[in-house]
């Protein structure tokens, strides 16, 4: 039996098209997907992004856990900071990619909505032996991402906060449409945007007073489909997809969430030595040429030898052609390699391009 | 709830046939369409083949998702829509007029009964679980 988010009703009422997705029913799509892809780059939509997991870390020793359990430095945030790093296994492979937020008396961590549980086990598992509690508040605290160039519009009707002072991956307390909640501008779109966190019996009032807010700029629901495209078009990597246990955060393009200069932390010795000895292959962005779509699984050849895969693939409504991550080995990575790949209707020739594909996002 | 026209024949893999005399046009229904969102894509027919009931005879693409066009009946392929070369998503938005894939010459018009009327393709789609 699926979950539902606390906008369920709402979604619904909207006409979200539900699919069972990380154990809970969410809508794939609304009016359509391209339609919603396009209405998030030129102005705004809103995504319910509940399923995903939020855990409050806190007690004395919470920073030191933290900056053990993941790659990057989490000693670097400022106060309501956001910070986007990789958790991994011992062997250097991913246990999942988050964000951890510093707040004045707990870091609050949000994962993929698929990683929830196995994500809190590992945390109190490694947690053994610090001065820490570890507190699943994913049912208790909604989220929503409001999310394309006309966001800030739309909020400032709702907020005295003068959200246009907020810095890209910053956040600040406030009060929103009454409500007192959490505020940063973060996103997986590639666009202006905030993320909004609240205590989830204010659900559908807050639903209500967005919708009534953005009718101006055109506010709408966004499905998963669209989010999907969206966050691929900018190379945002996607748990299950493009990283994920058997992936590690220097053959994925993350070595920039991987600080080593920080004290010591799970995987460092093994995720040097991949940086040093350079990965065997590499997470990159292949752009078609012609007509064809690359999806999942699809084998990538050059010279008629296979030379990697593809991990995500999708037309992309922005660049009106087939784009997709793949992992290539390391010779052939360079910005211009021309590769094939094997899709079902036959094989088509893409190039190695430079992220992001899509390159006039409002926030990059 | 997906539009099922009353007049024309259904395939379980949600193809529709319209059938005219000895010839057939046909086409994915309202539900495939729906499934799929956004076409993006289409690989039509070949234009004189030979094709059986249950052939792959195109691939459909959809932003998210690949699926193939099986012939709904057996026959020769006589005509494509080459205007979905150029505007795939008229099959979104027409499923069942100007976003017709093929027309086939008929190898046994008496085939079409074998089809669902759209009673048993209402009931397909109620008891399949869409």
């Amino acid at each position: 039996m699926d979950k539902k988010t606390p906008f369920y009703d709402k979604i619904l009422e909207a006409g979200g098209r539900m699919v069972s997705f990380a154990g809970y029913q969410m809508p794939v799509q609304f009016e359509g997907l391209i339609a919603e892809h396009t209405r998030v780059r030129s102005s705004v939509g809103v995504f319910d992004v509940s399923h995903m997991g939020r855990v409050e870390v806190k007690g004395s020793q919470a920073l030191d856990f933290l900056n053990y359990l993941v790659t990057n430095d989490v000693s670097s945030l400022d106060m309501y900071q956001a910070l986007y790093t990789a958790m991994c296994y011992p062997s250097g492979g991913i246990v999942d990619d988050l964000l951890i937020y510093r707040l004045p008396d707990h870091y609050f961590v949000v994962v993929n909505a698929a990683n929830n549980e196995k994500d809190q086990a590992w945390m109190r598992e490694q947690a053994k032996g610090f001065e820490v509690e570890i507190v699943d508040r994913t049912d208790a605290i909604a989220q929503l991402a409001v999310q394309g160039p006309k966001t800030p519009e739309v909020l400032a009707k709702l907020t005295s906060a003068n959200l246009s002072d907020v810095g890209f991956y910053r956040g600040l307390e406030t009060e929103l449409a009454g409500v007192k909640m959490f505020v940063s501008r973060t996103g997986y779109t590639g666009e202006d945007g905030f993320e909004l966190y609240f205590p989830a019996q204010h659900a559908n009032l807050i639903w209500d007073k967005l919708f009534e807010a953005g009718a101006e700029e055109g506010i709408a629901p966004i499905g998963l489909g669209a989010r999907d495209t969206l966050r691929l078009e900018m190379k945002y990597a996607l748990y299950g997809n493009d990283i994920d246990k058997q992936t590690n955060p220097i053959e994925a393009g993350l070595s920039w969430v991987v600080k080593f200069e920080k004290e010591d932390f799970i995987a460092r010795d093994v995720l040097l030595k991949v940086k040093e000895e350079k990965p065997s292959r590499r997470l990159v962005c292949l752009e078609v040429q012609g007509s064809g779509i690359p999806r999942p699984h699809d084998v990538i050849v050059s010279d008629g030898t296979e030379v990697g895969q593809v991990t995500s693939g999708t037309f992309s409504p922005s660049l009106r052609k087939g784009i997709a991550l793949g992992y290539v080995k390391s010779e052939h990575t360079k910005s211009g390699t021309e590769l094939l790949i094997r899709t079902r209707r036959g094989e088509v020739a893409a190039v190695v391009v430079k992220p992001p594909f899509y390159k006039e996002a409002s926030r990059k | 709830m997906a539009d099922v026209p009353e007049e024309l024949r259904y395939s379980k893999s949600h193809e529709w046939v319209r059938i005219e005399g000895s010839q057939a046009i046909i086409g994915i229904t309202d539900f495939a369409q729906g499934e799929l969102s956004d076409i993006v894509m289409v690989e039509l027919p070949q234009v004189g083949r030979e094709v059986e009931t249950g052939d792959s005879i195109g691939v459909i693409e959809a932003v998210k998702a690949v699926a193939d066009l099986y012939s709904p009946i057996s026959g020769k392929v006589l005509e494509v829509n080459t205007n979905l070369s150029a505007s795939p998503g008229t099959i979104n938005s027409d499923p069942y007029g100007e976003g017709w894939i093929a027309k086939l010459e008929l190898a046994d018009p008496s085939e079409a009964e074998k089809l669902m009327d759209a009673a048993a393709y209402k009931e397909f789609l109620a008891t399949e679980g869409h």
